[in-house]
């Protein structure tokens, strides 16, 4: 009898997929089919085989989207601070050096002004590696003045977005980044400027529930889990089995929450037509 | 430990100073915050236990909810329901009537009292997009008609249903808020429980936003936050006192602008005394407002939310 409840213990604890989880970054989860770093690179980051869209991180989502070298950074000093001191196992300061060494960004969002096939806008774009791509203080503040700028500069704002919500270490400061950015896209809408909204995967809470939802046209890559609350959480609360696709693009798509689903090969000349049609605001 | 108090209000008075200079006359609320503040503030840095008891406080099963103080504080009361899509949330209550003389609209997170079946009918003050939507439609209402828009805060969250992330309860949260942006008719939010992050900011994003004495308002529950970053739920007390949910660290940070008192013994042991006090402060808060006109009232909500955030550079 005891020794049944223990192996029952032993089994909740251990992680859901084995060996699942310590795949290598460059084996596509789906079909198992693996890449060299340059392979990967020339076909964006997308499985030949079956299409999975792998993660891209900010610059490189910058390299594939933009026009050569029309990346100007701006807010690039921005950086966090510790309002609550926070600690839980270890201190927020900690994993703040820790994610600005292992991805070289000095936050989770790059914000600044590009072009693509000639035409100007304003950008900002998200880097999940860093910290879950969570919106604390920082990308709060680069979002706002991202708007802020757009509305100056009289160019569309495209936000390519991935996070997992709001940065808990930054206390109610981090839930406050999601009004303020509100905000900001409101004053946008007021002046007259186009906003397009880019949903890579995940882009979830938070996220979801500020900024990222407000586009003039919103639409996702491929497979992108875009929920508010996540599956793990949703099926503690209702107990029973989610859809197969719960909460992903394509569910989203049908149920009417987004306006396209663009593959990754198609995301720049889509982004081009979009910046044409709109045209320049005057 | 007051000495640093001492400087973070110094700090968020000259924010607050800075923030209204465009609608003059703030002088009164800074005072009052001033003296808020000294009374609160004197002694130690609140402990664990303290800031434990907010959190069970907020969520006392015999806390007054929204329709408590709606039936002692608001006259001629009309409650309107559904959100002429799909369906009427009770999770969310909405409606007219007058308060200090004038016609308002009141809007505020409900939970059920009593048996299990009042609790669930409620959905425990869990609210799908359509109570949203539902909201969102009452203030267009206000907006049309030139009526203040008082909100009640008391959540533990946005509801985590397979049905609720179908119907868009994300793009819901974010559409209430930008549609609270947009008015230009003073708004006051008043966080009176569980102020339950997105499901929470989703009404809250007002002219003024108070908050009563044992009311918590956080980006996470404490069991979330533990669970995630302790990976153990049972660590709920460390991480309450890690990110204190508690209305004096609001008030500190700025993200609310006054504290309304509450019976000693908390908001449950007298309903009555609970929403005088909280009427108080609406009605003062209210006062306030009319000073600005619509543009006005609009352009101070964003920078008011434009302001928050603490960086480096």
């Amino acid at each position: 009898m005891a020794s049944r409840i223990d192996v029952s213990i032993e089994h909740k604890n251990s992680p859901p997929e084995p060996g699942g989880s310590k795949k290598h970054p460059n084996t596509c989860p789906k079909c198992n089919s693996h890449y060299r770093d340059d392979e990967l690179a020339a076909n964006l980051r997308v499985c030949a085989q079956c299409d999975y869209h792998f993660p891209v991180g900010a610059l490189e989502r910058i390299e594939q989207l933009l026009d050569k070298d029309s990346f100007i950074e701006e807010a690039a000093d921005l950086r966090s601070a510790d309002p609550l001191g926070f600690f839980d196992l270890r201190s927020y300061k900690d994993r703040i050096a820790e994610a600005e060494l292992k991805t070289g960004l000095g936050d989770a969002m790059l914000m600044g002004q590009g072009k693509i096939e000639g035409l100007d806008f304003q950008l900002t774009v998200m880097d999940f590696s860093f910290m879950a791509g969570s919106m604390g203080s920082v990308v709060g503040e680069k979002f706002a003045q991202a708007c802020e700028r757009a509305i100056e500069r009289k160019v569309p704002l495209i936000s390519v977005n991935a996070s997992g919500g709001a940065r808990m270490q930054e206390g109610i400061l981090s839930l406050m980044q999601v009004p303020k950015t509100v905000c900001a896209v409101e004053n946008m809408r007021d002046a007259g400027i186009p906003f397009i909204s880019v949903l890579t995967h995940p882009t979830t809470a938070g996220l979801l529930a500020s900024f990222a939802t407000l586009g003039d046209i919103t639409i996702a890559e491929p497979g992108t889990l875009m929920c508010f609350t996540g599956p793990r959480v949703v099926q503690q609360t209702v107990r029973e089995d989610l859809p197969d696709d719960f909460g992903l693009a394509e569910s989203n798509y049908r149920f009417g929450h987004l306006d396209a689903i663009v593959q990754r090969r198609e995301l720049k000349t889509t982004l081009a037509k979009l910046l044409r049609l709109f045209g320049h605001v005057g | 430990m007051s000495g640093e108090l001492e400087l973070k209000l110094r700090d968020r008075l000259a924010k607050l100073k800075r923030l209204h200079l465009p609608g003059g006359g703030m002088s009164n609320e800074v005072r009052r915050i001033e003296q808020q503040l000294e009374e609160m503030g004197n002694g130690d840095e609140r402990d664990e236990d303290e800031i434990w008891r907010s959190v069970e406080f907020a969520r006392h099963p015999e806390r007054p909810y929204t329709l408590d103080y709606v039936e002692r504080l608001i006259g001629d009361w009309i409650e309107l329901h559904g959100d002429r899509a799909r369906m009427d949330d009770p999770a969310i209550v909405s409606g007219l009537g007058s308060f200090a003389d004038r016609t308002v609209a009141v809007i505020g997170h409900q939970k059920g009292r009593g048996d299990a079946v009042q609790r669930v009918k409620r959905n425990f003050g869990m609210s799908n997009p359509e109570g949203y939507r539902k909201a969102m439609r009452v203030m267009e209402i206000a907006e049309r008609h030139g009526f203040p828009v008082i909100t009640f805060v008391d959540t533990p969250g946005a509801y985590p249903g397979v049905a609720a992330e179908q119907h868009g309860q994300g793009g819901a949260l974010a559409a209430s808020q930008a549609t609270m942006a947009r008015l230009t008719v003073p708004t006051v939010a008043c966080v009176i429980g569980e102020g339950g992050s997105g499901g929470a900011i989703a009404l809250a994003l007002a002219n003024r936003v108070l908050m009563q004495q044992f009311a918590i308002y956080s980006v996470i529950s404490p069991e979330g936050c533990a669970s995630i970053l302790w990976r153990d739920a049972g660590q709920a007390r460390k991480a309450a006192a890690a990110f204190r949910p508690d209305a004096v660290h609001c008030l500190e940070l700025g993200v609310i602008d006054g504290i309304i008192p509450e019976p000693k013994d908390g908001a449950h042991t007298d309903f009555d005394e609970a929403a005088k006090l909280l009427g108080k402060s609406l009605r003062s808060a209210l006062d306030e407002l009319k000073k600005m006109n619509g543009k006005e009232l609009r352009r101070d909500r964003r920078a008011r939310f434009r302001s928050y955030g603490v960086f480096a550079s």
